[in-house]
């Protein structure tokens, strides 16, 4: 799951996969990850709008032909029916973090500046923390987190990333 | 029965309405089996099988084998399977029953082998707690099956049992397994079925794309020096007589893979034999020399290409194959084509025109004079392993299904038995399993009655199963070992002589059974031979008694495979057989990667 610095951002992918919301089927994509040895930078997994249907949302890196192999492999398992490669369209990505910050009396006003700057919302305070949520791309998260490093970051939880396509093209139909 | 039949037609009209009758998962179980044309099944009993196993007693139609090793159990499903093409069957209980499948279900896994693998397991309400044999088999056979099930509830056993066939038989097919808890077994369930299969997830595309098919025929015509490289997939798709159609019609030379041997008889003037690492020096400088290559159902494995960078560099690649995986993944297509091998090439065919290629003929002609597959039998030395192979096609020929272990018996078998129809040849591609042989062939015998199941097998291989001689004594299966007996472990030896200076360590067996006395002591026959003279009579004897038999051939321990290309090397870096003696010098002494 680490992030290699070396990598370049071309090599990133996220790709959407629709799969059966069956028992045992996130353990197969995750296993044929690690049985062929691809990386998994991040994966997000949650029911869709029909609750037979999960989707899984992961990000993953390699050149064209690892990410071909990839793809097809997605395609293979018998529990998935939809793999795109979000980055072949046009589409929104986010994810959400929650960031706990040391957080004195002093230097509150300057965080909460911060906060407004990113739309973030203050989700919990106490004493000496605040717990702050924040919603975005990978950039704008990458750039709160870099403005909020000198306080003291205490603690994050990343959701990892989910996208949509834009536009009224949606991922269902037959398998590719 | 007559009752369920009933509900089930009904079922098909009306599903939403029936009130199903229910019956036991265990009955579930038999009854799906007979729907699926089972005819045999191979297993090892466990306490959770109990009701499973009762059914076998009371009714005849479905026959279950008592195999002594679970690994053999799934090793005798592919060779049913193999020599076949019906899907294999087995049935252990849970924990070691279970796990001691999993060389046998890779085995099929490797070489896309349809099996069904059922396996006991502890009641749902014990999953989890590490109960007495209790083994978490779905997760360990995740990667390494087709696809496979942990049966939660006795609704859905009947169902899943369908889709478990279905998914083993189609599209590129392989191993499932399918997990019975104890209650699942005991329990109640409908058996209620749809009328044909559909998965929103599997699809397999089996139909050519006609501009992919149309840019073949295209690139064939234009090819001066085209071949063709067939592999193991043309045979599961029965796509043999469009091959030789092919290849007859547009004059292009064949050469095959392990698992395509029988798919291009052997001794046809257009037939190049075995490439690859062990295959002919001919097929290999073919592959230097062609414009074009057409693989059909073969997977450009690294025991084929070498050095795949170096591989048929000056060739246009053609990739037919009905998994998407397999083109682009270790060689990059420029004109891939997804479907099934027969239906693409019956489309391809229908676009080819008569061609005459005599120049590439004649070169082939040249290279075939110039590096003939030969061995050297002096007068008064041992018996050389080749020239038993030899002996043994010449007298039993397209009477025989050949299975094989794995190592150096199994490439001789390969590059001098003359085979002439598909699934002549039985043998462990893809995971190399020393030990597949021998219950493959007790598997063939049960699928292919009219023809003699023969393992030709290496003395290392057959002393990992040769407990299953009581299997085939218990039913009377006449399987026959034509044991290459050279007490060493033939192939790491040869390695070792190549590569580690003639350092044989860990490979000479110190002590082997009698194999004669092995045979009698288990109810069979057997017989031990030394001399050249005697390698005839004594294979006719083996054909001729009834009942297994094993054939002790003593040969020469020191006979090595050749052409042999090293590991990771490229083709051009053959060892033909005159170069050993450079090779012993320190020419080329690096280790190979694998």
């Amino acid at each position: 799951m680490s992030r290699n610095a070396n990598n370049t951002k071309d090599d990133t992918h996220t790709i959407a996969v629709l799969v059966e919301n069956k028992f045992g089927v996130l353990a197969k994509v995750a296993s044929l990850f690690s049985a062929r040895g691809y990386n998994i930078d991040s994966l997000c997994v949650g029911v869709t709008q029909d609750p037979s249907v999960s989707r899984i949302t992961l990000v993953t890196r390699g050149d064209a032909k690892v990410l071909e192999q990839i793809r097809k492999h997605l395609s293979k398992l018998i529990d998935t029916f939809k793999v795109m490669d979000m980055g072949e369209t046009d589409s929104v990505e986010r994810e959400m973090i929650l960031i706990k910050i040391s957080a004195p009396k002093a230097a509150r006003p300057e965080i909460f500046q911060i906060i407004d700057v990113f739309r973030g919302r203050v989700v919990d305070v106490s004493t000496d923390t605040i717990t702050v949520e924040v919603t975005g791309d990978e950039g704008k998260i990458h750039a709160i987190l870099n403005l909020l490093q000198p306080f003291g970051i205490k603690e994050i939880a990343r959701t990892g990333k989910v996208a949509l396509t834009r536009g009224a093209k949606t991922l269902k139909g037959a398998k590719n | 029965m007559a009752v369920a039949t009933k509900a089930k037609s009904q079922t098909a009209k009306q599903p939403t309405k029936l009130k199903p009758q229910k019956i036991s998962g265990a009955e579930i179980v038999y009854r799906s089996l007979e729907r699926e044309g089972v005819k045999y099944v191979f297993g090892h009993p466990g306490a959770i099988l109990l009701t499973v196993l009762d059914l076998f007693l009371k009714r005849s139609k479905i026959k279950h084998l008592l195999i002594r090793h679970e690994q053999c159990a799934a090793h005798m499903a592919e060779g049913y399977a193999r020599a076949s093409g019906e899907v294999g069957v087995c049935l252990t209980t849970s924990g070691p029953g279970a796990t001691n499948l999993i060389t046998g279900i890779t085995d099929a896994y490797m070489d896309s082998i349809p099996i069904v693998c059922f396996t006991g397991q502890v009641a749902t309400s014990m999953v989890g707690n590490d109960a007495f044999q209790e083994a978490d088999i779905v997760g360990m056979t995740r990667t390494i099956t087709k696809h496979n099930y942990l049966v939660k509830s006795t609704d859905d056993l009947a169902e899943t049992i369908q889709e478990a066939f279905y998914i083993a038989r189609t599209g590129r097919p392989g191993p499932v397994l399918v997990d019975l808890p104890k209650d699942v077994l005991l329990g109640d369930g409908d058996y209620q079925l749809p009328e044909k299969v559909d998965l929103r997830g599997y699809k397999p595309t089996t139909k050519g794309h006609p501009r992919q098919i149309q840019r073949v025929a295209e690139a064939i015509e234009k090819s001066k020096q085209p071949l063709l490289y067939v592999g193991g997939g043309a045979i599961h798709a029965e796509a043999h007589p469009e091959i030789v159609k092919l290849a007859e019609t547009a004059e292009i030379p064949v050469t095959y893979t392990l698992l395509g041997a029988g798919a291009f008889p052997s001794a046809h003037e257009l037939s190049l034999g075995m490439l690859g690492m062990h295959g002919t020096a001919y097929a290999n400088y073919a592959t230097m020399e062609c414009d074009l290559l057409i693989a059909v159902g073969a997977r450009f494995d690294d025991r084929v290409t070498g050095k795949v960078s170096e591989f048929a560099t000056r060739a246009k690649i053609i990739h037919i194959d009905i998994d998407p995986t397999a083109i682009g993944k270790n060689k990059t297509a420029d004109i891939p084509v997804v479907g099934d091998a027969r239906q693409v090439l019956v489309e391809v065919n229908k676009l080819i025109k008569p061609q005459e290629r005599p120049l590439w003929k004649k070169r082939i002609q040249n290279l075939r004079t110039e590096y003939p597959l030969t061995f050297d039998s002096p007068e008064g030395a041992p018996i050389k392993p080749q020239e038993a192979i030899v002996a043994l096609s010449e007298e039993v020929g397209d009477k025989a299904i050949i299975t094989t272990e794995v190592g150096q018996h199994q490439m001789w078998a390969a590059q001098f038995y003359n085979f002439t129809f598909p699934r002549q040849f039985i043998s462990s591609g893809g995971l190399g399993t020393m030990g597949f042989g021998f219950p493959a062939a007790i598997g063939v015998a049960l699928a292919r009655p009219d023809k003699l199941a023969i393992d030709i097998a290496g003395d290392g291989s057959f002393q990992m199963v040769m407990q299953e001689i009581a299997t085939a004594v218990q039913y009377d299966i006449p399987v026959k070992v034509f044991l290459l007996n050279n007490a060493t472990l033939g192939m790491v030896r040869q390695w070792q002589d190549l590569f580690m200076d003639r350092r044989f360590s860990e490979v000479d067996f110190e002590s082997s059974p009698d194999y004669v006395k092995l045979a009698e002591a288990f109810g069979a026959s057997g017989r031990r031979i030394v001399d050249k003279d005697d390698i005839r009579p004594a294979i006719q004897e083996m054909i001729n008694t009834p009942g297994p038999f094993i054939l002790d051939v003593i040969v020469d321990p020191d006979e090595l495979v050749f052409p042999m290309v090293p590991a990771g090397g490229a083709t051009k870096d053959m060892i033909v057989r005159d170069s050993r003696k450079k090779i012993l010098q320190g020419k080329l002494s690096a280790l190979p990667d694998n």
